[in-house]
């Protein structure tokens, strides 16, 4: 029953989306604007129907309704109830029904901004969001069916999801699981986030696309995706951090990020959106450079669906999964209908968007955004090159290659610090000009603080180079901000008399968008500091220790306490070590690498032990034990200087969205615009 | 090329020989041999051949175990990391390599990129050199009108300017 | 130009999206396909080239001494071939995939395996037959063309026979 309902609302939703990617667009061809507010109300029923149908699978999950096969293949009896709601997208048609939900959910919210200005957007914009959401319903439906279940027809089992003549419905008494992989805290918040900013990236590029059919060239689409395209930027670093996160949590290699083939399609299109978000800032300053925010959205978007396409059709996948998914050839004929028509309609607008290009220096903002951009896109052409290389090769030479970290490590590096660079001078230099002398004057003060930075560390023994380079270029983008804010507040404190107080949260308000961004920055580098860390300074070993002996690494010594193997209430067998963590002869510390083995699935998973620190991790693995554990216990030790300002620097990201999406006062934003052209008509 | 060895009784024969010579020094070798360290080194380089995309010193598979296992033979036999590596590439192809070995069309992975950089390049010097022409036609046309001479304010001037049409937006 | 290098390249995708999805849904090599030839060298250092078998039925079976699914099935190929050795008609390869070769010598002995096994060097034979995991079993006919394609293991002897048995006259 509750399976009819969830495949009923589903194709109910797929009607009624077609329905409104046809009235929108017939409203618009005939002037008929009730057919426009028809297909508005269109996209704000999909929502609710499809919430229902997710809302019935999560019912069917947590009900243990294993005739279905979904539920069957993804949950057991014995997972708990965090479990059960990850579970929904734990495998290819829940998460493909979850991806659907979202994308219905964005589009439900911004049907209920005023149009009143855009009427013109309108239209188009609901005919991309119900369309994209039209064609991911479609492989719910007919492809992959969360609600199929299981039947026996003549002593066969066969999965459909209508009644087949003359068949009963059959149940497995239990289902297989998640993968344990899975089944991490990481796991409940991750993939929301990262579907979230792969799904976000929707609605700019609806409003570019419209901006491309109506051929209004002005800033308006830029001004309407701005906050969207934010927030997915947000939730996709969100996405990618707590991924890199799970890694290191579960993965059990002492690493956070393997430039995995699935890995990077969710990179790209974070590289190609950060620079879009540069881009912006660009022509909202200066109306210039107009072509690139319409191209970089156009490319970001269809990054994601290039990587949703690349992970989910068996493309990328492995030798050992005889699964073969069959949405392959319809999803490849969206990818194509959906590039050939960005790329169609932006040849055919492009002269529409030609701007006067006009740099005065080479240190001006405009300038530097401009060359961070092309540095993202290096990365990204690199990173695009290494996914689908093992492809091309296997087509012309027979061989499978791999393409790993050291290929992508060789353009990542100078990258980052290229991007470092850029990062010293930019809050400095100004729109459309600086001298090269006014520059100097500004930098020369942190520049001796970010030589007092560096020299600490070799002091303290640091010999290598490239190290010493990105520590100084991280001490010298921190000092640069420090600075930078210090010059502002005294400024303003100069020409008002308030108190410290006031003064900061006046600037902050004032200028929120440039301090937010320097918050952001200021989280890169601290990220930098994490990578910088884990880059050039981890070190590792392995040895074979019994009770009471131990091993050295770094600064610390971990003694092998004792190891216990148990079985735990749902299903599990745990062999969990006890680790002392010693420094200087003196116990600081207590970790427990653990390997969990399920049986319902009949997996393992290897649970690092970590004492996490600002200074290092000590991050330890549980790799073997003998019969008798007292006689003998393999361990793999990790040692991970700075890796935690990784996370540091992920929260001050976070904590920089937030500040730039406070409340606003409209007239800052105003205000902010008065530089460049101003032409919307209302 | 491959020598058709007819397995003749000497040569068993020889074979035994050589075994029975080789047992001493093998467990010689075992002895002192090859700390976990040093295969996880030559390991880390590799990739598992059946698993996608983990390092070999980070997969926990039996096979994996195995695979280890043979680094740690062939450093007590002596082998070098290089020769290590090129026996896995024989025996299980280029994927267990992190990277596609530099020959025959592999090359096209090293070039591409660098033809894209170098292009890429070449058209942004190309592109910021027309639009610096187009700056100074600019200046010159509209210097006397609106636009005041870069050098003559300064910076503070600017964010003061900035402060008032601030203020005025908002009034 | 732009246009030409933006459409050149959007195509160039496109087109080779469509050959490696045409490439991943396909599968095995199907029934009545041409055998793909390889030279097997076998453990004992012997080479085996499939296009010299032509006239014999040729049993290709993939396996690894990881693989656990692959020991019920070992004996009963094992018995096949004895079973049909006598005939000289229908010839045994055995192809280990990405192994070890202590550990598959110790497999084949342990399942007393007597017929040719050799590694699958660079893993090129079972790419040529697009397997996709093990274990994998490829009967050929006297034509060099494949006759059936058992995908997982034989689950008896006469589930073997039973393949091989209509190829002979």
């Amino acid at each position: 029953m509750i399976a009819e309902i969830g495949f009923g609302s589903l194709f109910i939703s797929l009607i009624i989306s077609v329905y409104g990617v046809i009235a929108a667009i017939y409203g618009e061809r005939n002037h008929q604007r009730k057919w426009v507010f028809s297909a508005k109300q269109a996209m704000r029923l999909v929502f609710p129907l499809l919430t229902l149908s997710i809302g019935s699978l999560i019912f069917l999950i947590l009900n243990n309704n294993f005739e279905v096969v979904y539920v069957a293949s993804v949950s057991s009896i014995n997972m708990p109830v965090y479990l059960k709601i990850t579970a929904i997208w734990g495998g290819q048609a829940g998460s493909m029904l979850f991806w659907s939900w979202l994308l219905a959910g964005f589009g439900f919210i911004v049907t209920f901004r005023k149009w009143d200005r855009d009427q013109d957007f309108l239209p188009w914009v609901i005919a991309i969001c119900l369309g994209t959401i039209a064609f991911f319903v479609v492989l719910n439906t007919f492809f992959e069916n969360p609600f199929v279940r299981y039947w026996q027809v003549n002593q066969e089992i066969v999965q459909s999801f209508v009644h087949p003549p003359g068949g009963i419905q059959v149940a497995p008494r239990n289902g297989g699981g998640l993968n344990p992989l899975l089944r991490h805290p990481g796991m409940i918040i991750h993939p929301p986030m990262q579907y979230l900013g792969f799904v976000a990236f929707i609605v700019p590029y609806a409003f570019a696309m419209a901006s491309l059919i109506t051929g209004r060239s002005d800033d308006r689409w830029i001004q309407l995706s701005r906050p969207w395209a934010i927030w997915a930027w947000l939730f996709l670093s969100l996405g990618l951090i707590l991924g890199a996160r799970w890694a290191y949590d579960v993965l059990g290699w002492g690493g956070y990020w393997g430039w995995d083939p699935v890995e990077n399609s969710a990179l790209m299109p974070w590289l190609s959106g950060t620079a879009f978000l540069h881009a912006v800032l660009i022509q909202e300053k200066r109306n210039m450079f107009k072509q690139w925010p319409i191209v970089l959205i156009i490319v970001t978007y269809n990054l994601v669906i290039f990587g949703t396409f690349l992970t989910r059709s068996g493309l990328l996948s492995s030798v050992h999964s005889f699964a073969r998914s069959s949405i392959g050839p319809i999803f490849l004929a969206f990818i194509a209908l959906t590039f050939i028509a960005s790329f169609w309609l932006l040849s055919s607008r492009w002269e529409k968007f030609k701007s006067r290009q006009v740099l005065t220096s080479f240190f001006s903002k405009e300038a530097l955004i401009l060359i961070t951009i092309i540095l993202f896109l290096g990365m990204l052409v690199t990173t695009f090159w290494g996914v689908i290389f093992p492809n091309i090769s296997e087509l012309v030479t027979g061989q499978k290659v791999t393409v790993g970290p050291p290929f992508y490590e060789r353009v990542a590096g100078p990258i980052l610090g290229g991007v470092l660079v850029i990062m010293v001078i930019c809050p400095l230099a100004v729109w459309s000009f600086v001298s090269f002398k006014h520059l100097g004057k500004l930098l020369w003060k942190p520049f001796i603080v970010s030589l007092l930075g560096v020299l600490l560390p070799i002091y303290g023994g640091l010999t290598k180079v490239p190290a010493v380079i990105a520590f100084w270029l991280v001490a010298f983008v921190l000092a640069v901000n420090g600075f930078e804010f210090i010059r502002r507040t005294r400024l303003r404190r100069r020409s008002q008399s308030e108190s410290l107080f006031q003064t900061i949260s006046g600037v902050f308000q004032r200028n929120k968008r440039s301090y937010s961004a320097m918050i952001i920055h200021v989280g890169m580098v601290f990220m930098a500091l994490g990578i910088i860390g884990i880059e050039f300074f981890q070190t590792e070993t392995q040895g074979t220790i019994a009770e009471g002996q131990e091993l050295q690494l770094a600064s610390y010594t971990m003694e092998y306490e004792q190891l216990d193997i148990f079985n735990t209430s749902d299903d599990r067998n745990v062999a969990r070590a006890v680790i002392l963590v010693k420094k200087d002869g003196q116990v600081i510390d207590e970790i427990y690498p653990r390997r969990d083995f399920y049986y319902d699935s009949n997996q393992q998973v290897t649970i690092p032990g970590v004492r996490s620190t600002l200074v290092d991790d000590f991050y330890t693995i549980l790799v073997d034990w003998k019969a008798v554990t007292s006689e003998g216990a393999t361990f793999k030790v990790y040692h991970n200087p700075l890796v935690k300002w990784l996370w540091i620097g992920a929260w001050t990201i976070i904590l920089g969205v937030v500040v730039t999406s406070l409340p606003d006062n409209r007239s800052t934003r105003a205000g902010s615009r008065t530089r460049g052209r101003d032409g919307h008509r209302n | 090329m491959v020598t058709e060895i007819k397995k003749t009784s000497w040569v068993a024969a020889l074979s035994i020989l050589l075994v029975v010579c080789l047992i001493p020094a093998a467990v010689y070798a075992q002895g002192s041999g090859p700390s976990d360290d040093e295969v996880n080194a030559v390991a880390k380089q590799l990739y598992c051949p059946v698993c996608e995309n983990i390092p070999l010193d980070a997969c926990g598979t039996t096979a994996c175990e195995q695979w280890r296992g043979v680094i740690r033979d062939r450093l007590a036999e002596g082998w070098s990391e290089d020769q290590i590596k090129e026996y896995f590439v024989a025996q299980y192809g280029d994927r267990v390599l992190a990277e596609p070995p530099r020959e025959g069309f592999n090359w096209v992975v090293y070039i591409v990129p660098m033809v894209i950089f170098v292009g890429g390049g070449v058209l942004f010097i190309t592109g910021i050199k027309r639009w610096r022409d187009s700056g100074q036609d600019r200046t010159l046309r509209r210097g006397g009108k609106k636009v005041p001479e870069p050098d003559k304010l300064s910076d503070d001037d600017i964010k003061r300017v900035e402060e008032e049409l601030l203020k005025r937006s908002k009034g | 130009m732009k246009k030409i290098l933006l459409w050149g390249g959007l195509g160039l995708l496109l087109l080779f999206l469509t050959i490696g999805l045409i490439r991943s849904q396909k599968g095995q090599v199907s029934v009545g396909e041409i055998a793909p030839d390889f030279e097997l060298i076998s453990f004992a250092g012997e080479s085996y080239q499939l296009s010299e078998y032509r006239g014999s039925v040729v049993v290709l079976n993939f396996w690894a001494s990881w693989c656990d699914t692959c020991k019920p099935e070992a004996k009963d190929l094992e018995a096949a071939y004895q079973y049909y050795r006598s005939r000289g008609d229908v010839i045994f390869l055995g192809v280990d995939y990405v192994d070890t070769e202590p550990e598959a010598l110790g497999y084949l002995e342990e399942f007393g395996v007597t017929y040719p096994n050799g590694p699958d060097l660079r893993t090129e034979i079972s790419q040529a037959y697009r397997v996709g995991g093990v274990p994998e079993t490829f009967i050929i006919d006297q034509d060099g063309l494949i006759a059936h394609v058992q995908i997982g293991p034989f689950r008896s002897l006469e589930d073997i026979l039973l393949r091989i048995d209509p190829l002979l006259d």
